[in-house]
């Protein structure tokens, strides 16, 4: 099984464009975090060791043929299935929603291992049926189902931003799968009556959040906080930043969630423009990468499964961005590899050893 | 499989990926353009808002629900005190800054070390104090110098202030700093490190009540951090009231006449189970704990060996000694064991197996009846009877009266006491019960171990003729508005049931007692009210050796060898009203030492009741 073409194409790019962007993410938490509670383990400390845990994470999964994923596919998402009805029932609550299995040392996290799961499913579905003139939409009542369980679930914890991310990563494979003229027109234009529609049964807070990033200046105090005071220390970081752990927003001020999901807005300010463009176009790149492995992937299943993980990284990398600079209201979406938290990390970190898996085994064939 | 569909679609799958890419780097073309905006064009509003005027979110402490006594008479309360505190991330110079603080404040610079090293687990925008509780003088010379003070700030700040001092701080309880076990606990959602919290007694089991709920302050700041003006508030939500059925005049009497002796004394309405005083002694200072008690008074207030700490009044065990007579009695008047007119002869003592038991009268009481037995507290008497009654029927009747089971008190650590049985004999020494032990019970020693407060529940079934009322603290909680949220209804738990007669029989003996000559609760007599109760001595250690009382010398006893001193009693015992139980620890005689402090709260009650009455009688003119 084992093969020395695996060693030789190896994809090092990968490796280091992820290492790099997350490095430059630890030095980051470094400088929000500084002054922070002393008596406990310092969020870079930890952020690294998670970081150090998911490369070997990635490398691990490399050393198995990805198609045998396959297989695995239907089980997983069984479990999958299973975790998420039993966070809804018995799971871990904190600030009013319901999302984590607690294991003890770990806080799982079921909607973040679905996006995985999802993506494999529908690599299987769609990887072994190929129609060249596109979808219909009766073709599609399998995926829908198999989306649809897991979406409600979710939804249900509420974790709407999770939702919205497996919603945005099935959407872009079906996209890339094909889908005939008529459909494609259907699907997007009932997306957006079901948003509509959506709306009246969003939680409040979940409506307050929209209604906020409409019109921050509205709720200064409360939930327009986060948004204001994100977009002055991006603003206020001007061409060439305050800095390393210069940053007065970020250093003195109250910038909530600094470390997590609003990372990027002490990126911003102490590095500015210059900084933020550099990182923009490191993202880019990793998104393009994907995009690149897809292209070369021996088989339809890698492809898709390239495509899932890639589009999964986009789609968070603009969400989580186009929240901290006003642009897309808040939703609790981290941005990969640069947000503290070790559940993101470890997501990311398996989607980039598919990645990995998919693009060395190139020419297994 | 995978392989051929590949390469047929080859063409399409290329110019979707190409496409993907392009939408991609759109995608974050208006990421950069937007930065653009925020961090070019906007650059100079920003940096304006960030450095020159900096916003930050300060909270406004909620002041905590006051508690008031039944009749509306303030317990606790707070007070507006100065804070002196910094903003960490305004400080240069820690050093330099401390310094000077010290000689303005009077205090060590390595306390201030101490506490500033403290405020670091606090968020960053958290001002950390360095001196709480600080005199007007000490603020106004902050003041003067905060030019030279860069991120110092004089916060005025509730503070929880006890205006009984330590009278009810068992039953009150005290503040205490949050820890972080706590905050991680979603009851303690939404505070922080610093905050205070209730730690014991009411002010822990009412936390949710009291707390009322944090405001916050938007406000601008300086670049040194000063402040230039308030954005927008949203005010603070006080606390709830809370009125107890204490009153404050009986406790206060109590309190007096209980002196620096240690102790319990509760008093009850016979009628609903309202406590009308409850104090435990001796006692400490709950204020100790609000300005964050230094380790030196804590570790004393844990070694005393006085306790305290401990409210006795829930947790302190005693044996019932000559108070659990009653039981006997009307246990042995439901068998049909005695009646009122059965004599039997007091000796001195009473022979059982060979075992001599004393009466606490050397020289006997002679031929004794019960109304006499009760009124001289004959222990002849009750050995006799209760040893006919047997320890079974004994152990039904006291459970009856709530012994031996705690009587549901609404704070936390109430003891159970110790109401022995035969199996519960076995089971805790694994042997079997004696004769001799009976005798013992019957004067209410041994094994038998009560609390104050089921002393207190027993003695107010006594007057109301069996019913066994749940003790309650609050009368009824209001809102910041005086709108009533909660009003608490009289509880009867359970019903202790014997006849008329036997009642009656009971009452006219505990009448003697305090009324009658050589009554041995003399000392709670009342002229006007008529009392009515029974003493209890209660022995710490094994009786006086025959030796030490034939020869008669009577050496000084180690206090903490003393017995201890005991009293129940109610009034107006044609119409009662009010039931008290009172142990004075090492009081020696139950009488001498326990009688007063009853005899001071039924005074100070029917003196209320008296003054009430006379303002009702005005206003009806």
């Amino acid at each position: 099984m084992f093969d020395r073409r695996l060693v030789t194409n190896f994809d090092w790019v990968l490796l280091i464009t992820v290492c790099s962007l997350a490095g430059v993410g630890i030095l980051n938490l470094y400088s929000a975090t500084i002054g922070w509670a002393e008596h406990s383990t310092p969020f870079y400390l930890k952020q690294s060791l998670w970081l150090g845990g998911g490369v070997f994470l990635a490398l691990f999964i490399c050393c198995f043929d990805y198609r045998h994923l396959e297989h695995f596919a239907l089980p997983a998402y069984l479990l999958t299935l299973g975790m998420l009805l039993f966070v809804l029932l018995l799971g871990k609550t904190s600030m009013g929603a319901t999302r984590w299995i607690n294991l003890g040392f770990f806080n799982l996290q079921p909607s973040e291992v679905a996006k995985l799961v999802i993506i494999i499913m529908l690599s299987r579905i769609f990887g072994r049926t190929a129609l060249p003139a596109g979808y219909r939409l009766f073709d599609l009542w399998l995926p829908a189902i198999l989306l649809a369980v897991p979406f409600m679930l979710i939804v249900k914890q509420p974790d709407l931003g999770t939702a919205l991310m497996v919603i945005f990563i099935a959407g872009t494979m079906l996209i890339f799968a094909g889908l005939q003229r008529n459909t494609l027109i259907f699907l997007t234009l009932s997306g957006f009556m079901t948003a509509f529609a959506g709306w009246f049964m969003l939680h409040d807070y979940q409506k307050a959040r929209i209604s906020t990033f409409l019109n921050p200046e509205a709720d200064p105090l409360g939930r327009g906080y986060h948004i204001i005071q994100s977009k002055i220390a991006v603003g206020s970081g001007g061409f060439w930043g305050k800095g390393f752990m210069a940053g007065t927003q970020s250093q003195l001020s109250f910038l909530p969630e600094r470390h997590t999901d609003f990372a990027f807005s002490v990126f911003a300010e102490e590095w500015g423009f210059s900084g933020c463009l550099m990182l923009l176009l490191g993202y880019l790149f990793l998104v393009v990468w994907g995009i690149y492995i897809a292209r070369r992937a021996a088989d339809r299943f890698g492809m898709f499964l390239a495509i899932g993980v890639t589009a999964m990284l986009f789609w968070h990398i603009v969400v989580n961005l186009g929240m901290v600079i006003g642009l897309l209201p808040v939703v609790g979406v981290p941005l990969p590899l640069f947000s503290y938290g070790g559940t993101s990390m470890i997501t990311t970190m398996i989607g980039v050893g598919l990645l990995m898996n998919v693009s060395m085994r190139r020419f297994m064939f | 499989m995978g392989l051929n569909t590949r390469w047929i679609e080859l063409p399409v799958v290329h110019k979707r990926l190409l496409l993907f890419s392009v939408a991609a780097a759109a995608l974050f073309l208006l990421l950069a353009l937007r930065l653009w905006y925020l961090q070019i064009i906007s650059y100079e509003r920003y940096s304006d808002r960030a450095t020159r005027n900096r916003t930050r979110v300060l909270s406004l402490a909620a002041p905590r629900g006051p508690i008031y006594d039944r009749d509306g008479v303030l317990l606790v309360d707070n007070r507006p005190a100065f804070t002196v505190s910094v903003m960490r991330q305004d400080v240069d110079n820690l050093e330099a800054l401390l310094q000077k603080l010290s000689g303005l404040l009077e205090t060590d610079t390595s306390t201030l070390e101490e506490r500033w090293a403290r405020g670091s687990r606090f968020p960053i925008y958290r001002p950390v104090p360095l001196a709480t509780d600080v005199s007007r003088a000490v603020m106004e010379r902050v003041l003067e110098h905060s030019t030279e003070l860069p991120g110092v700030l004089v916060e005025v700040q509730p503070v929880r202030e006890y205006l009984e001092k330590g009278s009810e701080a068992h039953l009150i309880g005290y503040l205490g700093e949050v820890t972080e076990n706590e905050l991680s606990q979603d009851f303690f959602e939404g505070l922080q490190p610093g905050d205070y919290v209730g730690k014991l007694a009411l002010e822990k089991a009412y936390e949710t009540y009291l707390r009322g709920q944090k405001g916050q302050r938007l406000v601008e700041v300086n670049v040194k951090g000063k402040l230039l003006k308030q954005l927008e508030v949203k005010p603070a939500k006080p606390g709830n009231k809370i009125f107890l059925t204490i009153s404050r005049d009986v406790q206060r009497a109590a309190d007096q006449a209980f002196g620096d002796q240690s102790g319990a004394a509760v008093a009850l309405d016979v009628r609903t189970g309202e406590v009308l005083a409850m104090l435990s002694r001796p006692t400490f200072d709950p204020s100790l704990f609000v300005r964050g008690i230094e380790s030196e008074e804590w570790s004393q207030l844990l070694t005393d060996s006085r306790h305290p700490l401990q409210n006795k009044v829930l947790s302190g065990l005693y044996s019932p000694a000559s108070t659990f007579k009653m039981i006997v009695a009307l246990a042995a008047l439901r068998e049909g064991i005695v009646n009122d007119h059965r004599v039997i002869n007091c000796g001195g003592s009473f022979i059982l197996g060979g075992s001599r038991f004393r009466c606490w009268k050397k020289d006997g009481h002679g031929r004794t009846n019960l109304k006499k037995a009760l009124r001289e507290s004959c222990d002849v008497w009750f050995y006799q009877v209760g040893l006919e009654l047997g320890i079974d029927k004994l152990e039904i009747a006291a459970r009856e009266f709530g012994l031996g089971a705690p009587v549901g008190f609404p704070l936390a650590g109430e003891k159970s006491g110790v109401i022995p049985s035969r199996a519960w004999k076995r089971q805790r020494f694994n042997t079997s019960w004696y004769g001799g032990e009976t005798v013992i019970a019957s004067i209410g020693q041994g094994y038998v171990l009560t609390t104050p407060i089921q002393l207190a529940v027993m003695t107010a079934a006594l007057a109301n003729h069996g019913d066994i009322l749940q003790p309650q603290i609050i009368l009824r909680i209001e809102d910041w508005n005086s709108q009533i949220l909660q009003e608490f209804e009289p509880q009867v738990s359970s019903h202790a049931d014997f006849s008329d007669a036997a009642w009656k029989s009971i009452d006219r003996g505990l009448v003697a007692a305090v009324n009658e000559p050589h009554g041995t609760g003399w000392a709670a007599h009342l002229n006007n009210i008529k009392v009515a109760g029974k003493t209890g001595t209660s022995q710490v250690v094994r009786r006086k050796s025959d030796e030490e009382e034939e020869t008669g010398v009577q050496a000084e006893v180690p206090y903490r060898f003393r017995p201890h001193a005991l009293f129940v009693a109610y009034a107006p015992a044609e119409n009662p009203e009010i039931a008290v139980a009172v142990v004075v620890e090492h009081g020696q005689h139950g009488g001498s030492a326990a009688g007063p402090i009853a005899k001071a709260m039924f005074d100070s009650y029917f003196k209320g009741q008296q003054k009430a009455m006379l303002t009702v009688l005005h206003e009806g003119e």
